[in-house]
């Protein structure tokens, strides 16, 4: 197997090198630059200190929590319904189908289903109930955020529930567990790694979510996104908006070895 | 594995059938033998029928990529790898590329028609004579208000803004040259100011405004007026006639205090290619009838005089979107402020944005 | 299998919501006036507009020809990759290679793709005729789509049982047999889910493809984004239109395949020939 396996990494390899590593060490140089293009340790020094910065990360994290929370509580529930019908494949690639619409055009169709003369309110106002300001409001940023990253979630869990050996599950009811003894048993911990995988996939980019917190937050929503993005576009602090991103990639790396040490507790 | 090899298959085979769809649109529109000029350009911003009739007329093959912001086109250019022969930058961002050698002298010899320009868009300070640019669009900053809510009296001066009336119903373009000129607007500073202190000031200033605004947002206000989950916005008169041609019930307003005008200019970038088909290109959207018929297209204030005249009186007179050369000599244009000013603006704009 | 009643009705809800904004996008194209605020009645007009604009339709097929082709190639690097990471002993290597192919991930568009574009901008000056376009874009949609893919299969391989390999090979079964006639079959699942991911996201892409394409070469995300100035016409919703039926096409298409799959493989079950 020695063979193959250095076969296998040529590939990836060449990947890591060029587009992980060159990368990595750009932006890392260009954190200790100033706008001059001299070294300097300013930009962690004016990140660390700043309050505004610190609230940003801090806002980064709340909001990736929530959305990461929100997608694997509805996300969840939906991949174990979705395992158990018919044609299962089917109803899974339906799930994703809608992320294949552009993402400022659905952000558009929220615009006008959450507008104060929009499909919810209208719907709403049938019953009596006054048009609410739904839009520029965190509900509607986290549910529009949820909304567009829920097939990300539920990919993941599914495809980890598909594979559970269902004699496992008989064989739990065989010895009398009932239904949630058995989910909580048998069939949670088994779908454990799936739940990961879509945790990270959800809660690390959703640290940098930066166009809906304009479309739909109103920018009531700032995240580090926001901020690496105008630092690399409007005012060309390159320097500055690389420090965020080298701040990114170690809070990616502190919540990776967090789901690594819950898998670890797992299968203790 | 078998499941495996037939979605290869299938994929590969619907990869080979789009390939051939590509070549075969590619070949309908034809030319592609020719010479091509690569226009750089914001999306939708041209008639796409000018560009046919320029294909048409002078043989050359259009390329018209798009970018989305003004930065992010900079970013593209000063890094090179593509070649582009026509960009159209706003003015603030003209001068920044002329400052960073990013654009080419344009010959005044080889333009035909720069004569059409009015002269109260030519000669500005983000391109003294023309030497680097001709201008393509122009408007200004201001006002759109709703007339079911409001009343043009309520919004004709920028401190009109802070009454309470308006609490939470402002939509406020995103941008820091805009929100802290507006604070600067009030104390009747250049938009262009540099000093710290009047900046404090204005921020101040701004940070009573903040239970005023409704949601800082950016493109998307055009729907957010159109569908009237907005009242009031700030916004540049491009974007505003865009509105008003949705929504009967929106008009633009340019407040008293004056305000930014802005201009979209025409440039060549340093990377140009085809030099003569720029020039080409300059020369016929020169030209007053692609002129107007362009500004029939995209709704924004034309330049050329002689397009103008072509134009519907209605469309003339209107005095949002043509003010007088009064109301002209308040208003001022952005200035390229430097790297360091433009943090500085930044960062007073976002202690704003997140302690509204 | 057992249905619950309250599962059905969830999924219905959760359907709903997926598709709610998807059909009012579909909605609007077949408005007769010019925006999205309004319907004033039923039209083809924007799907008129949709094929005489020979730019758009273009750059739809460039798109999709694009997504499908780096989703393909991100997979194959995605699943080496997988192998790879699994194979190393050494848990120290194992979680270096991991954190660094989840890198990409965290790493905000505009930070790949101004890094992109500094790296293939140094690649042009390097080679001769190497330029931005189609090539560029394809690189970078594999580079981001790679992680993803990693993401997708390695749970599926940690679950292997490794004595299935080590089975195959005592029965004589070479590295390349073993490799498609054991792995491959059983990373299936993840396989297909991280093609999917790969080609979802490529989709979606706006930042780096922005910074990363030229020539001419553009995606619908690049398009339609740098219309927003001018606003968007329900001409895209159109085009939206047209992809999403091409879409359910392809599902349709794709589910006949996997139930033929199916039904060959209980018709070798019921007569007792397994492979």
């Amino acid at each position: 197997m020695h063979k193959m396996r250095s076969l296998f990494a040529v590939p990836y390899a060449l990947w890591l090198l060029l587009f992980v590593f060159a990368p990595v060490v750009l932006i890392l140089g260009y954190s200790f630059m100033d706008i001059n293009g001299h070294f300097t340790l300013a930009n962690y020094q004016a990140f660390f200190s700043s309050s505004n910065y610190l609230l940003l990360t801090l806002n980064s994290f709340w909001y990736a929590l929530l959305i990461t929370a929100s997608t694997l509580l509805l996300g969840y529930p939906a991949a174990y319904f979705l395992t158990r019908l018919k044609h299962r494949d089917f109803w899974l690639l339906l799930v994703i189908l809608p992320t294949w619409i552009s993402l400022l055009l659905k952000a558009y169709a929220f615009i006008g289903i959450f507008g104060i003369h929009g499909g919810v309110n209208q719907f709403l106002n049938l019953f009596g109930i006054p048009a609410k300001q739904i839009l520029f409001t965190n509900f509607s940023f986290v549910f529009v955020s949820a909304y567009i990253e829920l097939p990300f979630m539920i990919m993941p869990i599914y495809n980890s529930l598909v594979e559970i050996d269902q004699s496992l599950v008989f064989a739990s009811y065989d010895l009398g567990a009932n239904k949630r003894q058995t989910f909580t048993k048998v069939i949670w911990p088994l779908s454990l790694s799936g739940v990961n995988s879509g945790i990270q996939a959800i809660f690390i980019p959703s640290l940098s979510l930066f166009m809906l917190t304009r479309l739909i937050g109103g920018n009531r929503v700032i995240t580090l996104g926001t901020a690496i993005e105008e630092h690399f576009l409007i005012t060309q602090n390159w320097g500055m908006g690389a420090t965020i991103g080298v701040v990114l990639i170690i809070v990616m790396l502190l919540v990776m070895s967090l789901t690594r040490e819950r898998k670890g507790d797992g299968s203790r | 594995m078998k499941k495996l090899r037939a979605l290869l298959l299938g994929i590969v085979l619907i990869i080979a059938v789009l390939g051939a769809g590509i070549w075969q649109l590619q070949r309908k529109s034809g030319m592609s033998g020719a010479k091509t000029v690569n226009i750089y350009n914001w999306g939708d911003y041209l008639d796409p029928a000018l560009i046919k009739k320029f294909e048409k007329e002078t043989g050359y093959k259009v390329n018209y990529d798009t970018f989305d912001s003004n930065e992010a086109m900079y970013t593209k250019i000063k890094q090179g790898g593509t070649a582009y022969d026509i960009a159209v930058p706003s003015d603030y961002m003209t001068q920044k590329m002329i400052k960073d050698h990013l654009v080419k002298k344009i010959s005044h010899a080889k333009l035909k028609g720069l004569d059409n320009i009015g002269s109260a868009y030519l000669n500005l300070p983000f391109d003294p004579h023309n030497r680097y640019s001709v201008p393509y669009f122009w408007g200004t900053l201001g006002i759109i208000y709703n007339d079911k809510y409001y009343q043009e009296s309520d919004v004709d001066h920028w401190a009109k803004l802070w009454d309470p009336k308006f609490a939470h119903q402002i939509m406020f373009i995103d941008g820091a040259r805009e929100y802290l000129g507006v604070g600067l607007s009030t104390f009747g500073y250049s938009l262009n100011t540099t000093e710290h202190a009047k900046l404090l000031q204005a921020t101040a200033k701004l940070k009573q405004l903040g239970p005023n605004i409704k949601a800082i947002a950016a493109d998307e206000i055009k729907m957010y007026m159109a569908d009237e989950e907005g009242r009031v916005a700030v916004e540049y008169s491009g974007e505003a006639s865009e509105m008003m041609a949705e929504n009967s019930h929106l008009h633009y307003v340019i407040p008293n205090e004056g305000t930014n005008v802005w201009f979209d200019n025409i440039v060549i970038p340093k990377s140009v290619q085809n030099k003569k088909g720029a020039y080409a290109f300059i020369n016929f959207m020169l030209r007053p009838d692609n002129a107007a018929q362009n500004t029939r297209y995209i709704g924004y204030s034309t330049p050329n005089k002689r397009a103008l005249k072509m134009l519907p009186s209605s469309v003339r007179n209107d005095r949002a979107f043509y003010p007088s050369k009064a109301q002209l000599r308040k208003m001022e244009v952005y200035e390229d402020l430097g790297a360091q000013k433009l943090q500085e603006y930044n960062d007073l704009y976002l202690e704003l944005k997140m302690k509204r | 299998m057992k249905k619950s009643k309250f599962g059905t009705i969830y999924l219905i809800v959760i359907f709903i919501v997926l598709y709610l904004p998807i059909f009012y996008l579909l909605t609007f194209s077949f408005n007769a006036g010019a925006t999205m605020n309004h319907f004033t009645g039923f039209s083809l007009v924007h799907f008129q507009e949709l094929f005489s604009d020979t730019r758009l339709l273009i750059i739809l097929l460039q798109t999709f020809l694009l997504a499908f082709l780096s989703a393909l190639i991100a997979t194959a690097v995605g699943v080496c990759g997988t192998l790879w990471i699994s194979y190393s002993k050494k848990k120290l290597t194992k979680n270096a290679l991991l954190a660094a192919n989840n890198v990409l991930l965290v790493s905000p568009d505009v930070i790949i793709g101004a890094s992109f574009l500094i790296l293939f901008t140094v690649a042009g000056n390097l080679l001769q005729g190497f330029g931005l376009g189609f090539v560029t874009v394809l690189l970078s949609h594999v580079a981001f789509s790679v992680p993803i893919v990693v993401l997708m299969v390695l749970p599926q391989l940690k679950k292997m049982n490794e004595s299935l390999v080590f089975a195959a090979q005592d029965l004589g079964a070479n590295n390349w047999q073993a490799l498609t006639h054991v792995i491959l079959p059983y990373l299936t699942p993840g396989i297909i889910a991280g093609y999917f991911m790969a080609f979802t996201y490529s989709l979606d892409d706006f930042a780096v493809t922005f910074f990363v394409t030229g020539g001419g070469f553009t995606t619908l995300s690049v398009e339609i984004y740098s219309r927003a100035r001018q606003g968007v016409s329900l001409e895209v919703n159109a085009l939206s239109t047209l992809v999403f039926i091409f879409a359910l096409i392809l599902v349709a298409g794709y589910y006949l395949i996997s139930k033929d799959d199916a039904s060959a493989k209980s018709v070798r079950k019921k007569r007792g020939v397994s492979r």
